[in-house]
């Protein structure tokens, strides 16, 4: 589903990305971990694009993300993205912000997209703040609508960028719970995390980043019990003993 | 207070309407103007396109770096000379001033787009949008917000700016009271008439700037 082949990326001279490759299967649920600055959110933000690379290749799907004949608006409608910043449109009510992609990329009526939207909101457990603007909403519900207006594009997969960073121990759950139903029900999802707990019951690889390159690239079980690098073992220590 | 006569505001009204009638088309003319090449320029100056960015950045540095009264005069006398036929007054006051509160809206605009988050673009183009639309969708209107105190504020300085069309023979509200105040030798009386009407005028816009600020922050 998502191929990554030797991507680097640099800003000026600091190089961000080092060569990274790995991929993700239909179904899969792969989650990213590793220490601040390692390259997990650039990674992830070159999957569809939002980050341009220098070199290598990533494709989605079977579509080049690089190629410059990629109509790269319609591949990232198929691909969902929540931010670590939630980014809800704060002049729009919950159900526009669900709504507004629906309308302009899918050419969906106001009423089917709204219809669509007030489904994924119930979904989300969040039925009854279809008005609400995010600034009356908390961060924990505030995520869940960035989840469910990523959902209403139908897409294909999903990724997830540090989703519960910014918010309050208490209402990091409710968000998890609701990326847990989504892994569930089988759909392909990439999770830049430190939710080492959320790791161990969903995912089915994890990749270890340090340095801006790939270190692990292994299965859930064998990642917590045992690591390959010495590395990740100091990594998970540290997550795994607080 | 025997020696004022107010009569002469009535007797000359017409004529001083006339005057108002050229600040207000001069008002309107620039802020529309102004704000939809502000706009393009805004836009130039925010393209990573360096052949883009760059002329917009320095016609902005440089009419912003000139007195109006200047630029008045260089469009009433290079303007013909460019075109090789007169324009007339008017118009060539209306392109100056177009021309020169263009440079100023684009800060303002430009200044109220950088305002919004850059994950506000990257959250619109991740669900597919394209640039334009997250532009008219997304950033504008919050763009919008953060504007409208500064677009309102430049407009009362515009309409303060109205006077010095003098220097290219045109009859403001202002020159109109002057010539009357010349004409019949009231001074004082058409001085203090000028003053309470620019003073009425610029307060109330000032009191209605005011209470949107607040009524936003409420």
């Amino acid at each position: 589903m998502i191929v990554l082949e030797d991507v680097h990326k640099s800003y000026g001279k600091l190089k961000i990305l080092r060569g990274c490759s790995a991929s993700v299967k239909l179904g899969e649920v792969v989650v990213v971990c590793g220490p601040s600055g390692s390259g997990k959110s650039t990674l992830i933000k070159c999957v569809n694009g939002l980050v341009p690379f220098e070199q290598g290749s990533i494709t989605v799907d079977g579509v080049s993300v690089s190629d410059k004949k990629t109509d790269l608006p319609m591949l990232r409608a198929r691909i969902g993205m929540v931010f670590q910043n939630f980014e809800l449109y704060p002049h729009m009510t919950a159900l526009e912000n669900v709504s507004l992609a629906q309308i302009h990329v899918l050419k969906r009526s106001r009423a089917e997209a709204d219809a669509r939207s007030e489904k994924l909101l119930a979904r989300v457990g969040l039925g009854g703040k279809l008005a609400s603007r995010p600034s009356q909403l908390s961060g924990g519900q505030q995520q869940r609508v960035s989840i469910a207006r990523a959902l209403a594009m139908d897409p294909k997969a999903m990724l997830f960028d540090e989703p519960t960073s910014a918010l309050d121990p208490e209402m990091i759950n409710e968000v998890l719970e609701v990326m847990q139903a989504l892994a569930l029900e089988g759909m392909t999802m990439m999770v830049v995390t430190h939710e080492m707990g959320f790791a161990q019951r969903v995912a089915d690889r994890v990749l270890f980043m340090d340095g801006g390159e790939i270190l692990e690239d292994t299965p859930k079980a064998q990642f917590f019990t045992d690591p390959a690098t010495e590395r990740a073992k100091q990594f998970l220590t540290k997550v795994l003993t607080h | 207070m025997s020696d004022f006569d107010w009569g002469v505001i009535v007797r000359s009204w017409s004529f001083l309407a006339e005057g108002m009638a050229l600040s207000a088309l001069l008002v309107a003319v620039a802020t529309i103007g102004g704000l939809v090449i502000g706009f393009g320029l805004a836009l130039m100056r925010l393209s990573s396109n360096r052949l883009i960015a760059s002329p917009a950045a320095a016609y902005v540095t440089v009419m912003r770096s000139l007195p109006l009264v200047l630029v008045l005069f260089w469009f009433y006398f290079l303007v013909p000379l460019a075109i090789g036929r007169p324009i007339g007054s008017l118009a060539s006051a209306l392109i100056a001033f177009v021309m020169f509160e263009a440079a100023f809206y684009c800060e303002i605009i430009r200044a109220g787009i950088n305002n919004v988050r850059q994950g506000q673009t990257e959250a619109g183009l991740a669900t597919g949008l394209r640039r334009s639309q997250v532009m008219r969708h997304i950033v504008m209107p919050q763009a919008l917000k953060a504007m409208t105190p500064l677009v309102l504020n430049q407009i009362i300085i515009v309409f303060q700016d109205t006077s010095l069309v003098y220097v290219v023979a045109l009859h403001d509200f202002l020159t109109t009271a002057s010539i009357v105040a010349a004409r019949d030798g009231r001074p004082t009386e058409m001085y203090t008439l000028v003053a309470v009407v620019y003073l009425i005028i610029c307060l109330s816009s000032t009191k209605a700037l005011e209470l949107y600020r607040k009524g936003r922050a409420g």
